[in-house]
This record gives C-alpha cells, sequence and structure tokens, in this order.
C-alpha cells in the first residue's frame, strides 16, 4: 500500500496542528459556530443527535493491521469501543469529544490516516472496488490511480469551498462494486481499441434527494491528462453549480439544467486550457504510484486444492461460508473473503475495538497484513492461500465472524438512522435486525441467492435505497416512522434506480413485504436468475400487485 | 477602512477605496485624487469617464462574475478585486487562478468581503496577493495563515509545480 514520505508526513502534522488552534480559537469564543463548522467538517467533525460525530478516511478501502489497531485504540479511548463502517469506505466515531478530537487525529496521523475532507463542502475520500487489484477480471488496479486522486484532491485550494460535497469513484472491474455510476463523478478504467488503457470519465451521479445515474463527459482520456481532465469538471461546477438551494447544489444538477451535451462542451473548453499544463502525469510518478501497489508474495503453490475440496465435502457449514464469502483471486490458489459484519442484532457495519484487533491479527496471519472496507459495510482479507481458508474460517467462528451472508438478503446496507443521525426522519438500524430475524435460515437464505437490500433512514440516502435490489426508506408521516420500498435498483455495472412500489409500510408490516417479494421472485424466477435478474425480466407489476393484494 | 494584508505584510494605510455600488461617473469627482476599485457593471457603462480619470483605477468582479469582460484591458488595472459575499462561496478562488493562469494577470488580486484567517491560505495558493480582512480579524493572526502548510500536493498559482513533480527523487522505494 502506499507508504507516506516525509511531504505526505509533513503536511499532516500541519493540519493537525492547524486544527487544533481552530478547535481551541472555537472553544474560547474566537470562531463562531458558522465560521467553524466548515473547518470542522472537512476535519470529518459532525455534531450529531447524541455527541459529536468523527468520520475517518479510509483512503479507497484500504487498511494495514497497525492502522486497523489504531482504529481499534481510538474506540476504546475515545469512544464507548466501537465504530461504525460507513457506506463510502470511512470509519465513523459516535462518542468523541469535541475537544479531544485533534488528539484523535494525531493518533491517526502516526498511522498515515486522517479525517481530512471526509465532510464539507469539498472533494471527498476517494472510493473503488474493495477487490481492486485482486479481482480475476480487473481492467487495471484502480488503487495507483485512486492515491493519485487522493493527493491531487487533499487541502486543493480552489475546491474547499464548493457549491456542495463531492464523491469521486474509480473502477477498473467489469462488476463494479463501487457503486461508480451514482458518484458525482465515476472514473472507470477501460480498454481502448487500440490495447492501450485509459479512463472513462462520467459526471452528474448522485443518490440523495434526486437520484441520477452519471453521463459519459469523457469516452476516452489518455493516462497523463486524467487529474486535468478531473480538474475541468471540477471548476466549472465549482463556478457554475447552483449557491441558492442546497438541495440543488450537487453536480447532477447542474448538468441536468444544463444539458449534458452543452455540459461536456464547457468542460472540454476547460481541458483544452490546462491539457498539457505541469498537472498532466509523467511516466515516471505513474510508475511511482504504481510501485506501492505491487502483489505480495504469492506463494506458486498447485497442492493446497485437495485438502480444501476435502474440508468443502466434510464440512457444510464451512462450505457454506466458502460458497458466500470467498471469491475468486486473479492468483491461482489464493481467495478473496469477506468476513461479514451483518450478524443479527448487530447494527449493520458496526465493529468493537476487540473484533478490529482480533482482524488485524488475521490480516496478519493470513493476508499479507492488509485488509479492506467495503462500501457494503464488510471487510475483506483479499489474499488468503486456499489451503488456509479452513483454518481462516475456523478462527473466524471463535468470534462468531463466519456469517455466511455476502451478497444475501440479510447483508444489508444501512445508513446509522435515526438512532444516531440528526438529519434522519425514521430509524434504519432496527429493521434492519427485523428482516435479518424474520429471514433466519441459512438454507433458505442461500436459496434465495445474490439480493442488495439497502436501508436509508431519509432521503439524503446514506443507505443507497435508490440502488437496493429492494430499497427501504425512512418517511415521517405525521410524526410516525413509515418505510418506502422501492425495487429493481442496482449500483453495479448495470446500473438502475428502483422504482416506488406503492405507499408506504409499518415498521412491522416490512418483513411481510420483504416475504411476498422474495415469493414472487422464487415463483417466477427461471434457472439461476437472480432477484433482479427476474424483476428485469417479468416488471414491477406482479411485485406490487402481491404486495398490495396481501397488505390491504 | 478595513485593514490590508499585502505580500505578507499589513500595509500602514491602504490608497484604495472600494465602490461597492455601481452608482454614476459623479462619484468620481466626489473624492478627487483617490484610487478606486469600481464595480464591473461601472467600467463596462462608464469606461471613458473612468480612463480620463487621473487616479489609479481597480475594478472588482462579485463571486457570480468572470474575468472574461474584461479580459482584453487588464493591463488598465493597478489591481482586481474578487469578493467573497460570504466565505463559503468558493468561486473567486477559480476567478483568481484564471486571471494568473491563463489570463496571465500580474497586478496585484485583491480578496475582499467576507475574508478570515482560516481561508488566507488558500486564497494565496490561488494567486490573491492582498487582503482586506474583516472587520473583526486580527491582523497579526492572520499573518500566520500564510504558513499553516509548508507545501501542497497541487499545481496552483504559489507552486505551479504539483508535488508529483517535485518529489524528485525522495521518496522513491
Amino acid at each position: 500500500m502506499y507508504v507516506y514520505d516525509e511531504y505526505d508526513h509533513g503536511m499532516l502534522a500541519e493540519r493537525v496542528a492547524q486544527f487544533r488552534d481552530q478547535t481551541a480559537r472555537y472553544l474560547a469564543g474566537k470562531l463562531s459556530d458558522a465560521e467553524f463548522l466548515p473547518l470542522r467538517l472537512q476535519n470529518g467533525l459532525y455534531i450529531q443527535r447524541l455527541a459529536p460525530m468523527l468520520r475517518v478516511a479510509i483512503p479507497y478501502g484500504l487498511l494495514s493491521s497497525r492502522q486497523i489497531r489504531k482504529l481499534a485504540f481510538i474506540a476504546r479511548h475515545f469512544d464507548k469501543g466501537y465504530g461504525h463502517l460507513t457506506t463510502r469506505q470511512n470509519i465513523q466515531f459516535n462518542w468523541p469529544e469535541l475537544a479531544e478530537t485533534p488528539d484523535i487525529l494525531a493518533h491517526l496521523a502516526e498511522v498515515e490516516m486522517h479525517a481530512i475532507q471526509t465532510s464539507g463542502n469539498c472533494i471527498r475520500n476517494v472510493t473503488t472496488d474493495h477487490y481492486a487489484g485482486v479481482a480475476a477480471d480487473e481492467v487495471e488496479d484502480s488503487r495507483p490511480w485512486c492515491e493519485l486522486i487522493r493527493q491531487w484532491s487533499t487541502f486543493h485550494p480552489e475546491f474547499a469551498y464548493l457549491p456542495r460535497k463531492f464523491k469521486i469513484a474509480v473502477c477498473g472491474t467489469p462488476a463494479d462494486q463501487a457503486a461508480t455510476q451514482v458518484h458525482d463523478i465515476g472514473v472507470y478504467l477501460i480498454r481502448a481499441e487500440s490495447g492501450e488503457i485509459g479512463f472513462r470519465i462520467l459526471a452528474g451521479g448522485g443518490l440523495g434527494r434526486t437520484p441520477v445515474i452519471g453521463q459519459v463527459v469523457f469516452d476516452y482520456v489518455e493516462k497523463p491528462h486524467l487529474l486535468t481532465a478531473l480538474e475541468a469538471i471540477m471548476r466549472v461546477y465549482n463556478r457554475e453549480g447552483r449557491r441558492d438551494n442546497k438541495y440543488k447544489s450537487r453536480i447532477k444538477i447542474l448538468v441536468r439544467e444544463t444539458g449534458v451535451g452543452k455540459f461536456r462542451e464547457k468542460v472540454h473548453a476547460e481541458w483544452e486550457r490546462i491539457r498539457g499544463s505541469a498537472l498532466t502525469l509523467t511516466d515516471a510518478e505513474i510508475e511511482r504510484f504504481k510501485s506501492f501497489f505491487v502483489d505480495p508474495d504469492y506463494v506458486r503453490r498447485f497442492n493446497g486444492s485437495d485438502a480444501l475440496a476435502e474440508k468443502l465435502r466434510e464440512d457444510p457449514e464451512f462450505a457454506r461460508w466458502h460458497r458466500r464469502n470467498v471469491r475468486r483471486h486473479k492468483q491461482p490458489g489464493y481467495g478473496i473473503v469477506t468476513i461479514s459484519l451483518k450478524q443479527t442484532g448487530v447494527a449493520p457495519g458496526d465493529v468493537t475495538d476487540g473484533q478490529l484487533e482480533f482482524i488485524a491479527d488475521l490480516a496478519d496471519k493470513y493476508s499479507f497484513g492488509e485488509a479492506r472496507v467495503s462500501h457494503k459495510q464488510n471487510i475483506i482479507l483479499a489474499d488468503v492461500e486456499q489451503r488456509r481458508l479452513y483454518d481462516l474460517w475456523r478462527d473466524l467462528s471463535t468470534q462468531s465472524l463466519q456469517t455466511p451472508a455476502l451478497g444475501l438478503l440479510t447483508d444489508i446496507i444501512c445508513c446509522p438512522g435515526g438512532d444516531f443521525c440528526a438529519l434522519a426522519n425514521a430509524k434504519s438500524i432496527p429493521v434492519a435486525e427485523e428482516i435479518q430475524r424474520f429471514f433466519d435460515d441459512a438454507v433458505e437464505l442461500e436459496e434465495i441467492g445474490d439480493l442488495q437490500v439497502n436501508i436509508s433512514g431519509c432521503m439524503n440516502a446514506c443507505g443507497h435505497h435508490h440502488v437496493g435490489n429492494i430499497g427501504i426508506l425512512g418517511v415521517d408521516k405525521k410524526g410516525e416512522e413509515f418505510y418506502q420500498i422501492s425495487i429493481g435498483g442496482s449500483s453495479a455495472r448495470e446500473a438502475s434506480l428502483g422504482k416506488i412500489l406503492g405507499p408506504s409500510f409499518a415498521r412491522d408490516e416490512v418483513p411481510g413485504v420483504m416475504r411476498t417479494l422474495v415469493d414472487v421472485y422464487q415463483a417466477e424466477r427461471r434457472q439461476d436468475e437472480s432477484f433482479l435478474d427476474t424483476y428485469r425480466r417479468i416488471g414491477h407489476e406482479p411485485f406490487k400487485q402481491a404486495v398490495y393484494a396481501d397488505s390491504h | 477602512m478595513p485593514t490590508v494584508i499585502k505580500d505578507g505584510a499589513i500595509l500602514p494605510r491602504d490608497r484604495w477605496t472600494v465602490l461597492r455600488e455601481a452608482t454614476g461617473p459623479e462619484v468620481l469627482q466626489a473624492v478627487p485624487g483617490r484610487s478606486f476599485i469600481v464595480p464591473l457593471e461601472f467600467w463596462l457603462n462608464f469606461r471613458a469617464q473612468l480612463e480620463e480619470y487621473p487616479g489609479d483605477k481597480g475594478v472588482w468582479l462579485d463571486s457570480h462574475q468572470t474575468p472574461e469582460p474584461i479580459m482584453a484591458e487588464l493591463a488598465e488595472f493597478a489591481v482586481i478585486a474578487l469578493n467573497f459575499p460570504v466565505f463559503a462561496d468558493g468561486r473567486s478562488y477559480s476567478n483568481a487562478r484564471e486571471l494568473r493562469e491563463r489570463y496571465r494577470f500580474e497586478g496585484e488580486i485583491r480578496a475582499i468581503g467576507d475574508v478570515m484567517r482560516d481561508q488566507l491560505y488558500y486564497m494565496s495558493r490561488c494567486g490573491f496577493n492582498s487582503f482586506a480582512l474583516r472587520h473583526d480579524q486580527d491582523p497579526e493572526t492572520c499573518l500566520q495563515a500564510f504558513s499553516d502548510f509548508s507545501t501542497g500536493y497541487q499545481s496552483s498559482v504559489d507552486e505551479p509545480l504539483p508535488l508529483f513533480r517535485r518529489r524528485g527523487g525522495v521518496g522513491r522505494k
């Protein structure tokens, strides 16, 4: 992974000192709430319903075991013993003291971590596919490009006061597990007809109140020109994005109101002016960034599969976990393991200090000392030898972390909701738990198969409900919590936005509605169709009719 | 009169008067011998009268305006001021960079309006070299802002080479 040099360390130390001074001035009454607001937000600090919340960046999801142990330390000493993995590859601490946050940032800096630009109207933490660098079908490893974008966007002097927050995702895999098309900018690594690899760049995607799938602004950009292309988009947005209404200030509204054709023209005109400037990447620098993300020393051994096959035959529980949570690795003899954080009764994405330390140990023992967090709120050990999968599964079982839920109905993506968040209209975590309790049969869940469920506690859509195969949105009806359900969404390469079923439901009705939707799918599905496949084939009506016939 | 920091020092006396409203050319006669920074509309409407005026001239752009209407005559201005109606309005950062990098304006670029300590460093990186501080700002404290960071990652006005072109042999593995 990327290793900080003296420049990176120096700027991070200066940032901590700067925020320490700003916090001191705020606490001394020399900065108003309004003036401190963007400063604390650009250091990841929100004021929440119960306490401040500190959002720490995990750039493109990658963590070393040392960093994981530091997160555990922070959870233990500055929080109530846990953290929460977000839907954008960040980790949030819900209970820090405002006055202590500069100390937390100093601790993070020791392990090359920070909370810079994890909130506020600036360029946020860049995200990517959590299988980057290990996926068998990847066009190219996206992580060096993410790190380049991280550095370019960090403390960018021109784009610190944008009309609204700005999220960039980079993806090098055909499957796209980065929700690339619903980001303000989505960058795909693609192979041109010439065989050369470059970028296709989308802009104007986003969720929230107005969900939109991004549109292509650059069909193909050669590698050296990535940053000038991004800077051209940013400048047009900074200048022309609406600032009169925060609900209309995301780039998606600018693209829509300008028209994508005209928007492209403006961006390309800007690009022509800066293309070839000093911001153009040099081959040496591209190679330098790539040198941080070379393959670990994989053991080239092909005699482990017999032992694995035997364990798979012997132990059906292990076999189920293996079928669901282990995915194909580019390196023969290795697997990509997902540690599910979707245990029933635990808020999706919550992880305790002890679990973090345990996972850090597993990363050291099984996966070259590294782990990843996914926007689906799980943790991944990306480089596990197949012959050691059974041992890893047994280790996970000692901490009840062997839930074979990856991609299943119970692998719910969920925002903190009304239990924590000041913006929420309704709770989301208890809904996730009720669904998990309702569907508690592992055999049946596997039989249902891939089914992405997303829950957001309000229309800001942190739980990405618009792109859930089944999306659940908390709404407020005269002071009571109700849930609107949509189906057919997907954040994968063939992205689509879910369509609302109809009138919303009381919370206790939600699991029953899920049951009906699953019943329709299971009755209608052909061969290996997933829920989404069946939905796309048979359409909305059969689901809608079944749900409202049942409940009214 | 706001305190002005220019090129890293507090000015003992600032000679510029910012005309906030675009009234008529008669205002130039009302206060003779002064140096005025006029609104863009004023320049566009009363350019002839302004050119006859003996004092020094500057123009200010609000955050929703761009330098494009005056790109051909930038050399006439000793100073171009860029307004921050509120500090969270970031459009003037782009205008400053464009004035320096695209139009090669070498005169003074002044930040006016909601100008505070915590924004000065980024402003200076984007090409501002003078700062009319909001009335409640302590000028001495503000001077420290320019050394908040010793370097930056990006290509910008104060350092055209992005860090990736400056690292040289340092940090190479």
